[in-house]
């Protein structure tokens, strides 16, 4: 084949692949969509009624909470000194008309019952209820658990709604610490962060994609690193020994969830290799750097392609390659003195590639690229803006910044440029966004 | 100098010769208990003499070679540093490197560890990277004039370990850096210059 052949080829791989994925995705969304009439422009006005019980409140805030956080809603309020009935009544002296002029094209009603809550969904212009659904919500009132199972509900009601599912039932993983850090994991609210293992050092975590497991590195006492995974059913964290010595570090699941992907360093630079998780196989090398650095590991979703760092041209910019390591090319370029990019994450719809870019104040920020057409997008300039990781819409990262001053956690939503503050504790870093983590 | 140096072992314990070189005796004598030479401090003034009897020698060269052993660990152990974002040897560190070669000739049972440091700024995870790669230069350049790989270990901090805090440049030149530690043997041999 010749060469311009296997060009042409790669590039209609790289347009193609991101094209399939997101029509899939639509035949997805239209099935549980519920039709409802508004401008495509506007966000949907949705208004949640208030709910009966001791934790009526603490439902309603959390559904209205997540819809707001999911940026593709606009939470209608209006009813907040108990003017409306809490059950819209169908047909003639219907509420309905009511709640049209207040903004909204849908009314949430929920109800608790014995083992959770049952959902109604109006359509306020049609005067219906459009689709109906009993919850399960686990645990106890407000714990963690039960916290989760109600964020499953404002996701699910998000899909119905808007076609896309919210991003509500996740987590993010990251380091408590700027030096000597452990590994935390906070919900995508900022509620419970907690402690996962006690290894003390800790770095890059990476979730499974099913969400059971983080596989993380550790730099020990004498220097960096070893890798970890650390399996949230059992609570304990086991050590990959295919990796051997010398630096191990940044390791990411593979879409398969079988083989992880990670920096192995000795005397020659640092490279990408590939081993198995949960049976031990052997190491097996991915780039060629040639003594130049390569790290950051990540996969597109397809499984078939990975963006990576890499300073072989003489300073760190953003590659992609096949997952074997073949037909690598630079993906981002120096522009005048910013010659410093890394920490790439791949969007789970496949479209975006998220780095920090090195800026001449001396600041880090925020770029997608986009995988199409190579356009870049700068999405913060507050502070410094560091360790992207997306969430499972495509749409919204969470990141470390300075921007209110010691690094902490922020979402930011890509289209808007709107953000929110996670995390409230001083020197938090290297986030990583769960899967989903409904059941 | 290198003809009129030599290479002196550690065995040579001169502690108790150094009571016999009464040059060399403290201003404020000690009073040494375990030392049974010397009885009592002697006011008697002994004629000043510029000969050196044998046990005086030892202590003197065991004073040489203590100090001795002293540079030597230090060029040893002396930390490189690297200019931002690079590995490459400088000049300064090529000087640096130069005065640990023969220490590790001279002393083939010590081995050290290289631990590669970087300055905050840039990528935590790159960092790392960054910081093996400093390691693996400084062992390459000692490996290349002839250590034996095998007893160089090299290590990577990143930015994990600083020696300094501050956000500016006299603080991030410090931080990028090579430390180099003992693991195992002593330093017994040391070039001295003759007498």
């Amino acid at each position: 084949m010749t060469r311009f052949l296997r060009a042409t080829l790669l590039i209609a791989a790289v347009i193609a692949a991101p094209l399939q994925r997101s029509a899939a995705q639509d035949t997805l969304q239209q099935a549980v969509r519920i039709g409802l009439r508004y401008d495509p422009n506007t966000k949907p006005g949705v208004l949640v009624l208030r709910v009966a019980g001791v934790n009526g409140d603490s439902l309603r805030t959390i559904l209205q909470r997540d819809f707001d956080y999911g940026d593709r809603i606009n939470v209608v309020g209006g009813d907040e000194a108990g003017g409306f009935p809490d059950s819209p009544t169908a047909g003639k002296n219907s509420n309905y008309p009511l709640y049209a002029r207040l903004g909204a094209v849908a009314l949430v009603q929920a109800t608790p019952t014995a083992s959770g809550l049952h959902v109604a969904v109006h359509d306020v212009a049609q005067q219906k209820v459009a689709r109906v659904k009993d919850f399960m919500i686990d645990g106890a009132p407000n714990s963690r658990e039960w916290r989760m199972s109600v964020h499953n509900v404002s996701d699910e009601l998000e899909a119905w709604i808007t076609g896309v599912r919210g991003i509500a039932a996740t987590r993010v993983a990251y380091v408590q610490g700027i030096r000597n850090g452990k590994l935390y994991v906070i919900d995508s609210d900022g509620a419970f962060p907690t402690p996962v293992g006690d290894d003390a050092g800790a770095m890059s975590p990476g979730w499974h994609p099913k969400g059971t497991h983080v596989a993380y590195s550790v730099v020990g006492s004498r220097g960096c690193c070893q890798i970890y995974v650390y399996e949230f059913a059992s609570g304990t964290a086991r050590r990959i020994e295919a990796v051997g010595g010398g630096l191990n570090s940044t390791p990411v699941f593979a879409p398969d969830g079988v083989v992880i992907v990670y920096t192995h360093g000795e005397e020659s630079g640092t490279d990408l290799f590939a081993t198995t998780v949960f049976e031990r196989g052997p190491a097996r090398r991915i780039t060629v750097g040639r003594g130049t650095d390569n790290t950051s590991p990540t996969f597109s979703p397809d499984g078939r392609r990975l963006a990576f760092t890499s300073g072989r041209l003489g300073h760190p910019e953003i590659y992609i390659s096949d997952a074997d390591g073949t037909n690598p090319q630079p993906l981002t370029y120096s522009v005048g003195d910013q010659n410093y990019r890394s920490n790439p994450d791949w969007s789970p719809d496949g479209r975006l590639v998220a780095y920090q870019s090195w800026q001449t104040d001396g600041s880090f920020q925020l770029n997608t690229i986009s995988l199409r057409d190579r356009s870049v997008k700068q999405l913060t300039s507050d502070g410094s803006n560091e360790d992207p990781s997306w969430a499972p819409d495509s749409r919204h990262l969470i990141f470390s910044s300075t921007r209110t001053g010691s690094k902490q956690l922020f979402v930011i939503d890509s289209e808007s440029g709107k953000w929110r503050q996670l995390t409230r504790n001083g020197g938090v870093r290297l986030p990583a966004w769960s899967p989903p983590l409904a059941r | 100098m290198h003809r009129a140096s030599r290479v002196l072992s550690l065995s040579i314990v001169a502690l108790v010769a150094l009571g016999g070189c009464k040059r060399k005796q403290p201003e404020v004598a000690p009073t040494p208990v375990n030392n049974p030479a010397p009885p009592a401090p002697t006011p008697t003034p002994a004629p000043p003499t510029n000969t050196c009897d044998a046990a005086c020698m030892a202590a003197r060269d065991a004073e040489a070679k203590a100090a001795a052993i002293k540079a030597a660990t230090a060029a040893l152990t002396a930390t490189i540093y690297f200019d931002y974002d690079k590995s490459d040897i400088t000049d300064d560190s090529r000087a640096k490197l130069d005065a640990k070669v023969p220490v590790l000739t001279q002393n083939t049972a010590v081995r050290i560890r290289i631990a590669g440091h970087t300055d905050s700024r840039g990528s935590d995870e790159y960092n790392l990277a960054l910081g093996q790669r400093r390691a693996a230069a400084a062992k390459r350049y000692l490996t290349d004039r002839g250590i034996d790989g095998s007893r160089i270990e090299i290590v990577s901090f990143g930015e994990e370990r600083p020696t300094c805090t501050d956000e500016s440049e006299g603080c991030w030149s410090r931080n990028r850096r090579d430390e180099f530690e003992i693991t195992a043997g002593q330093i017994t041999a040391v070039q001295t210059s003759s007498r």
